[in-house]
């Protein structure tokens, strides 16, 4: 306990010296507001103008989130079905990588194009970006099986269906997490790079990266600023969730969940 | 064994190579058998293709030339009879002991109430009720062991395969379920294939001990152990106990000699 107030105290220790240094920077250089401003100016904006920012974090909150749970179930799916053959995995696996090295900036205006403007084509980029992570990781756990556990299953003349559901899967769960975690974190920037190319069909009104070009046009800086930490939060939240359900899951029998404990 | 001469053997190898693709040859012609409700022991230095024959009688590694009967059956047919026990525990860490124990069973699709209750006869049978519902990462490595073999037993099989199961346990351990084993054999009356490199451990359990020759694995000499096992802790400290020992040591010394 005694730990983990020192690291929390730390880590405010830094924020509160960034902080000062910033408005130190301000009275020195005579930065104007609409380049830079001041750290009380952006702790204003964020308490007066919290509820537009609130809506927009649940807005982006929802297509991230739902890109995450998309990404996830049909990760599963294809992990389910490339464990099952190594010849599927052959021929479909580099497609997988190549949808981790696209960038999705540049996928993104197509995703639009072909699925109209609209917070679901949001949510579909999201999880686009979230699905590779997945993927790779749950196919690794699924195909790195101990021989001797297959062979347990095969001494019970376990069917191919038992032997994936009961074997295969649930010692890949520790991989999914892994693959989850990475992409908990991503699907934020996945949702926020969509809203930059979709827009709102609500004028004034829509996700964090609708908002930031919003203020960035109205060259509203604070906000703007307010609107990075926001989406900040959000990063942070997501992957704080997903380690929080890793260790539900994992902590009665898997080594991993040690290290979280001590983190 | 003239007594056992005329009787259907429960295992039987004729002429059993095995050839890996790339061309190493592992065994060359292993001719044995092994009748109901004996322990054998396989004894032999690492790498002579002990636990690669064991495999095969469990039907987990083809015989590349020559023919393995369990029961009359190939092996592959015969899984219903046999369990396997690994050196490893294999358990499955997600899953509690109780859950484990009960894998085989489930795998069958037996119902619930009976997996209960087999699960609870056979987690008594080796002394593990108080930890049922604890997780693998819990137990001790002879703890592991001990719900490896319940499991192995929840099936009813009439032949155990055993790959070193005790190899990576303590002396004490070692001895306590070598002991435990015996006990549970002479109950149940199972037909065992014991693979091991411990010399004493052979000759404790074993009424026959079958050594093998390396490179490529040969079967040097069938050896009948002479031990009177009524009294386990008897047998264990007795004269006739350390003059098996020592002869099958030195057939053993001229295993790596050949």
């Amino acid at each position: 306990m005694k730990r983990h107030i020192r690291t929390l105290l730390n880590a405010l220790g830094v924020f509160a010296v960034l902080v000062a240094l910033w408005q130190v920077i301000i009275w020195t250089f005579h930065v104007p507001s609409f380049m830079l401003p001041s750290p009380a100016q952006v702790a204003a904006t964020l308490v007066t103008r919290f509820s537009p920012l609130a809506q927009s974090l649940l807005i982006t909150a929802e297509e991230a989130g739902g890109g995450l749970l998309l990404s996830i179930f049909a990760g599963v799916a294809v992990s389910l079905v490339f464990a099952q053959s190594a010849w599927l995995r052959r021929m479909f696996y580099p497609y997988t990588i190549l949808l981790q090295t696209v960038p999705i900036i540049a996928v993104a205006p197509l995703i639009l194009m072909w699925a109209g403007s609209g917070e679901w084509s949001v949510t579909l980029i999201s999880f686009i970006i979230c699905l590779a992570p997945i993927i790779a990781n749950t196919t690794q756990g699924m195909i790195s099986v101990d021989e001797n556990l297959q062979h347990l299953f095969l001494m019970h003349n376990a069917s191919s269906a038992q032997t994936l559901f009961k074997l295969r899967l649930p010692h890949a769960i520790p991989n999914l997490f892994v693959g989850i975690r990475i992409s908990a974190g991503i699907s934020v920037i996945g949702a926020i790079t969509g809203e930059l190319f979709a827009g709102s069909s609500r004028v004034g009104q829509g996700g964090l990266g609708y908002s930031i070009l919003y203020a960035s046009a109205q060259l509203q800086t604070a906000y703007l600023f307010a609107l990075v930490i926001a989406a900040s939060v959000l990063g942070f939240a997501f992957f704080f969730l997903a380690m929080f359900f890793e260790w539900y899951f994992l902590h009665n029998w898997h080594q991993s969940t040690r290290a979280l404990e001590a983190a | 064994m003239s007594i056992l001469r005329g009787i259907v053997p429960e295992i039987a190898c004729t002429r059993v190579c095995k050839q890996y693709r790339q061309g190493a040859e592992v065994l060359r012609d292993i001719n044995f058998m092994v009748y109901k409700g004996e322990i054998i022991s396989i004894l032999g230095l690492s790498g002579c293709g002990k636990s690669t024959l064991l495999k095969m009688i469990a039907g987990l590694t083809s015989v590349s030339s020559g023919e393995i009967t369990v029961n009359g059956m190939t092996p592959a047919n015969a899984r219903e009879l046999v369990s396997f026990i690994f050196q490893d525990p294999t358990l499955l860490p997600w899953r509690t002991v109780k859950r484990n124990v009960d894998l085989g069973l489930e795998l069958e699709g037996a119902t619930r109430e009976r997996r209960d209750a087999k699960t609870l006869e056979m987690l008594e049978l080796v002394g593990l009720s108080e930890v049922a519902g604890r997780y693998p990462r819990e137990l001790s490595g002879g703890m592991k062991m001990r719900v490896s073999i319940a499991r192995a037993l929840t099936t009813r099989p009439r032949i155990l395969l055993m790959d070193e199961p005790f190899a990576a346990l303590d002396e004490m351990t070692r001895d306590r379920m070598n002991d435990e084993l015996l006990r549970l054999q002479g109950q149940h009356g199972w037909t065992i294939v014991f693979v091991t490199h411990s010399v004493a451990e052979a000759v404790f359990l074993s009424s026959r001990i079958l050594v093998l020759a390396p490179n490529p694995g040969r079967l040097l000499e069938m050896v009948n152990v002479e031990l009177d096992r009524s009294n386990l802790a008897d047998a264990r400290s007795s004269d006739a106990y350390e003059q098996e020992v020592s002869r099958v040591s030195r057939i053993l010394r001229g295993a790596h000699l050949v």
